[in-house]
């Protein structure tokens, strides 16, 4: 009704002046905005935005379940330098990342190239190469564990028949126990990237290729060509996102090994959980939490700032 | 949809193209059974006597059909319970999630006020925050309410979600506001046109964010460990995680274990795949 009386000249006396009728909208607007957004943001508030500022207050705190918190500055921080528990679950951290990022985005690429095209049958290939995403990480670490069984699983036995004399020992060996947790989360997470690919290859303009190949570029210049550089905004998005999600990395290694064997898969967020909620070290678990986000912030802006750069160019 | 081999020129006949063509299957199918073999393994598994999962050389089709072990688990778990619970707390989370989360995105997408981007940019900042990186704050929280161990805890901190009012919002976004217009000239109210117009012209992505919630919800396994200590009120997934304690040699019997919480998922997934790959595809493109 506000918007029908605004588009045409106020012509009765009784009519408050525009602008009083402007800010009286403005007004109801927020109401009515407010109103909608309430709900979910009283729990958004309470729930995330405030135990978010919490984290960065507590990380500079000492509180353990059992004395009141303690303002002690940097204390929790260079502890944590000096932990070697905490060094070793960040090293394991960056060693996951630098095995799950690249593989998974080959991986996740390879199958989207295969996967676009309109052939019979497509879309139970990009269904099946999705559906080990939607399985639990519980089903998939307990299924893999079997897989990867030293002795007697089938990967070891194909490995055995193709040749492998001592195959690796995998969850049991510390030197191939993340191998095997990545190799795990790739064949995961493959297909959740390769959706995101598929929707990048359908944004490149098919003129594209049209003229490339009027050209007479062949296959593999119309992929350096045309497809790589129409999939750079996908391709950064995916490096973000999987970078982001290495670094959380929780119930796989907590249900496939546990940390294990050692401290050899021992990730971040499974120091934060055992130094935070299992031994009341709330401060100084959530200086690891900072640090956790803090990295994943660093990452975040370098690939931005990569970008913008790219982009510039 | 426009593929670049679809458009590409009328495609050659002959020989050689359908050559090519019978590569391709082959490649698609062996990538398909690549990437299946784990399911194929844990049905199969599930199928046999305990000491038969482990055979030298594998045994694709068991020998003898161990369907007893589908009844027998039953009575060895409390499988009932822990499907109930995770049931319950899918359904509850799935539509906390979609209601509110719907509800926020009209009033961040349809409705102007001041304030509104600011706002909606902190939803979009602690979308970017690892949840570990403030789950010891939460955690507190919940212990200082005394509610650790009860599905109170699982349902407030996974029911108000940013993500929901993101993917939300980048659909209505994609409705014409002139259609708002309309309906608001017409003497709709604000309630009555997300009531009347938005929800039904968003059934795919509340779809696609229902489907992803309720899996998300049965898939989860941190929240649950963190907060649910007693056994009646585990979840499916910390069921089957104490499998690996409690029947540490019992193969059999955790395959089977594994096929049951895959595969409400499964049948999920066949029904609705369309929305989760649309939902994936809109909430990481748009982004």
């Amino acid at each position: 009704m506000a918007d029908l009386l605004t588009a045409t000249p106020a012509t009765t006396s009784a009519a408050p002046s525009p602008r009083a009728r402007d800010r009286r909208r403005a007004r109801r607007n927020t109401l009515i905005g407010w109103s909608f957004i309430l709900p979910n943001f009283l729990g958004f508030v309470v729930l995330t935005l405030v135990p978010v500022l919490a984290a960065f207050a507590l990380s500079f705190m000492e509180w353990d379940s059992y004395n009141p918190p303690e303002w002690v500055g940097l204390d929790n921080f260079t502890r944590l330098l000096n932990d070697e528990s905490t060094k070793i679950a960040l090293r394991n951290t960056a060693f996951y990342a630098l095995g799950h990022v690249p593989l998974t985005m080959l991986a996740a690429l390879g199958l989207a190239l295969l996967l676009n095209r309109k052939i019979a049958g497509v879309g139970f290939f990009r269904a099946a190469a999705f559906f080990p995403y939607i399985t639990s990480m519980v089903a998939v670490a307990i299924v893999w564990n079997m897989l990867f069984n030293p002795e007697f699983g089938p990967v070891n036995q194909f490995l055995q028949f193709v040749g492998v004399d001592s195959p690796p020992g995998w969850t049991t060996s510390t030197t191939w126990a993340m191998p095997a947790v990545i190799l795990t989360s790739v064949w995961r997470d493959m297909g959740y990237y390769m959706v995101l690919f598929l929707a990048g290859l359908q944004a490149i303009p098919v003129e594209q290729y049209e003229a490339a190949k009027v050209d007479g570029a062949s296959t593999w210049q119309r992929f350096r060509a045309v497809t790589l550089p129409g999939l750079r905004p996908v391709t950064f998005l995916v490096l973000v996102l999987l970078t982001v999600q290495s670094f959380k990395v929780f119930d796989l290694i907590v249900v496939m090994t546990d940390g294990g064997p050692g401290r050899a898969t021992l990730v971040l967020s499974q120091q934060i959980y055992r130094r935070g909620i299992i031994e009341g070290e709330f401060g100084y678990a959530s200086a690891i939490s900072l640090v956790l986000f803090l990295l994943v912030l660093v990452f975040t802006l370098v690939q931005f700032w990569f970008n913008n750069r790219q982009e510039r160019r | 949809m426009t593929t670049a081999d679809t458009a590409a020129a009328p495609r050659a006949r002959g020989p050689l193209a359908l050559a090519r063509r019978v590569v391709l299957y082959v490649v698609l199918a062996a990538a398909a059974l690549l990437i299946l073999v784990p399911f194929l393994w844990m049905v199969s598994a599930s199928l046999k006597r305990n000491n038969d999962v482990f055979t030298i050389p594998i045994q694709w089709i068991p020998q003898d059909f161990q369907w007893g072990n589908f009844t027998e688990i039953w009575t060895r778990v409390p499988l009932a319970t822990y499907l109930g619970n995770t049931v319950y707390l899918s359904l509850v989370i799935t539509f906390l999630q979609v209601l509110t989360g719907s509800f926020a995105a009209y009033g961040f997408a349809k409705v102007r006020f001041r304030g509104r981007d600011t706002l909606f940019m902190l939803y979009i900042a602690t979308i970017a925050v690892p949840w570990q990186a403030y789950m010891i704050p939460q955690y507190i929280m919940m212990q200082k309410a005394e509610l650790t161990d009860t599905f109170w805890s699982l349902i407030l901190l996974q029911a108000f979600g940013a993500f929901g009012v993101f993917l939300m919002r980048q659909y209505y976004l994609t409705i014409p506001d002139e259609l708002c217009e309309a309906a608001r000239v017409d003497g709709l109210s604000e309630y009555g046109i997300w009531a009347r117009i938005m929800l039904p012209l968003s059934k795919p992505a509340l779809a696609s964010l229902a489907l992803l919630t309720f899996v998300n919800t049965w898939n989860d396994y941190m929240g649950p460990f963190i907060y649910l200590t007693s056994n009646d009120l585990w979840t499916i997934q910390l069921g089957l995680r104490s499998f690996v304690g409690q029947y540490d040699a019992d193969y059999a019997m955790m395959m089977t274990g594994s096929v049951l919480s895959v595969l409400p998922i499964m049948i999920i997934f066949l029904l609705g795949q369309r929305h989760f790959i649309q939902g994936v595809a809109s909430s990481g493109m748009k982004g």
